[in-house]
């Protein structure tokens, strides 16, 4: 019973996910066919990789004729942040989890995925990624393949509406906790402020969208941690 | 070259990347400041990936703030995740609708 709930609550939390996959995969695909990528390719790139900015690097070395050791170099450094995010989520796998599940719901960690991931209180319940992965997986991997084959039929001002559900689910995961704890509300608002600054100062904007993150996460949760450590009963949460 | 390589090469070092610290890390960390800072990296990474780009992916970059702003009251409210999703979808498309 529990078991099935859990799988259960994956599905429904990646369900938003799942559209708003769909709609920034859909622009994945139009970009992926100027390149020559068929359907299928871009398919199953799409759910091999599931990674937005990754998949836009892997797609433009392709159409560039790159070495094969730069595309490995592009994809490390586009999703170096996956790592992070992996080594957070390491701390929150019971150790009585059989180890098989760290080689099949690790293939998915996102940043929505991982977002709703840490929004679970307790430990990670494999059966609940599988649920997540379930319907974000040909989520993801449709947009593509009906991007690259049905183009611009969409409506941009869809597009464009879909395009903020993920920003919806970022925001749903970081301001709960932010409304309890005052330095996570100051972490969000040197977060915002310092991806401004990246965005809008010339120099600073030549830094790709995934090296940006990388930098900013390391520099502010270390300085956070630095300054205020969290306290046991917060972490454990 | 096969683009079929290319999308290996790029499945195996992605892979990696996620799945080598849910493997080798397999105890929980003692040292206060790396537990402080894997607590709030989530929370950071969202942060920053969300602003501004929110702003910038719709086709009105108004549309786009406001949403922002829905969402936070939303989230702030208590709504959940499906909500504040599609409260911030809402806004944009109706606001894009009438700008």
């Amino acid at each position: 019973m529990k078991a099935k709930s859990a799988f259960l609550e994956g599905v429904r939390d990646g369900i938003p996910i799942a559209l708003g996959y769909f709609a920034v995969s859909f622009s994945l695909g139009i970009a992926a066919k100027s390149i020559g990528i068929t359907a299928f390719q871009g398919a199953l790139a799409s759910f091999l990789c599931m990674a937005s900015a990754g998949q836009y690097a892997l797609f433009s070395l392709i159409g560039a004729a790159a070495s094969l050791w730069e595309v490995a170099l592009v994809t490390l450094i586009t999703n170096a942040r996956y790592f992070l995010m992996s080594c957070a989520l390491s701390q929150k796998i019971d150790p009585q989890m059989k180890n098989y599940h760290r080689f099949i719901f690790g293939a998915v960690v996102t940043d929505e995925i991982f977002g709703i991931t840490v929004a679970r209180p307790g430990y990670l319940d494999p059966r609940y990624n599988y649920g997540a992965m379930a319907v974000t997986m040909p989520g993801w991997a449709s947009g593509t393949a009906l991007g690259i084959i049905m183009g611009t039929l969409l409506p941009a001002r869809l597009v464009s509406a879909l395009s903020v559900a993920l920003f919806g689910m970022f925001i749903a995961v970081f301001i709960p906790p932010a409304k309890k704890d005052k330095v996570i509300m100051g972490c969000v608002a040197v977060s915002f402020a310092a991806s401004l600054l990246f965005d809008i100062v010339p120099f600073l904007a030549k830094i790709s969208a995934g090296t940006r993150t990388i930098l900013l996460t390391v520099v502010i949760s270390a300085a956070a941690a630095a300054l205020f450590p969290a306290k046991e009963a917060e972490i454990n949460e | 070259m096969s683009n079929y390589l290319y999308i290996l090469v790029a499945f195996l070092v992605i892979y990696a990347v996620r799945v080598l610290p849910l493997t080798l890390i397999r105890k929980p960390i003692k040292n206060r400041f790396i537990r402080s800072f894997l607590y709030y990296v989530p929370y950071v990474t969202l942060a920053v990936m969300t602003f501004p780009a929110i702003v910038r992916v719709t086709e009105q970059p108004a549309a786009g703030a406001a949403a922002l702003i829905a969402g936070i009251a939303a989230a702030w409210k208590g709504c959940k995740l499906l909500t504040v999703a599609a409260v911030c979808c809402a806004v944009v498309f109706i606001l894009e609708t009438f700008l």
